[in-house]
């Protein structure tokens, strides 16, 4: 059971990380709000079921934590995406000369 | 309370998280990329919170986790609203 717990723990950070660093890695509001958004949600769930599993009497109390997250976290993020296309944020596209320019960029020719 | 190998690995995961969203945080060139890294920020703090009541072995912290988790919600709200409003 506790190396279960530990396991969906490592699980959870493993994918909190991961979409962190989406959040750095995305070139746009939207992109960086798809990556930072769902794997993060997902990261935490599992985090919240290794606590469980390690808690098995604490069931209640992280079942509506997991509610409230899995509630609130996609209306943030619609709410977010909405204002920033509001406020005038265009989604990034791949142009004619960035894309002319990208497999220099991977190449490792510089 | 055991804290494992595995336990310390996961902890470090989480804390690059954690330090990966606060440098987007800092460098985000937009206002709205800025909300975006406050909100995967505080959906990390719950995660953290828990974690933390696991680490100290009381309850209470489940408590305060839920009311950060709706806190930061109504934050995330207000905030989404401001930058819409600012400049429309």
């Amino acid at each position: 059971m506790t190396v279960a717990g530990d396991l969906f723990l490592l699980l959870g950070a493993a994918f909190a990380c991961l979409g962190a660093l989406g959040l750095i890695r995305m070139p746009d509001v939207y992109n960086r709000l798809q990556a930072g958004t769902k794997s993060v949600t997902l990261g935490t769930m599992a985090i919240l079921i290794g606590i469980g599993l390690h808690h098995p009497d604490w069931w209640s109390n992280l079942l509506i934590i997991a509610i409230l997250v899995l509630f609130t976290n996609p209306v943030g993020s619609a709410s977010i995406a909405r204002a920033s296309l509001l406020a005038g944020v265009r989604p990034w596209r791949v142009d004619r000369d960035s894309a002319r320019q990208l497999p220099s960029a991977d190449g490792g020719d510089a | 309370m055991s804290v494992s190998l595995l336990h310390i690995i996961a902890l470090c995961l989480l804390g690059a998280g954690l330090v990966l969203s606060v440098v987007r945080f800092m460098l985000g060139p937009t206002t709205p990329d800025r909300v975006v890294a406050a909100d995967t920020l505080s959906i990390l703090i719950t995660a953290g919170l828990v974690w933390l009541a696991h680490l100290l072995d009381s309850q209470i912290y489940l408590a305060i986790a839920l009311v950060y988790g709706a806190l930061a919600f109504v934050g995330t709200v207000a905030l989404a609203r401001a930058i819409e409003g600012g400049r429309s």
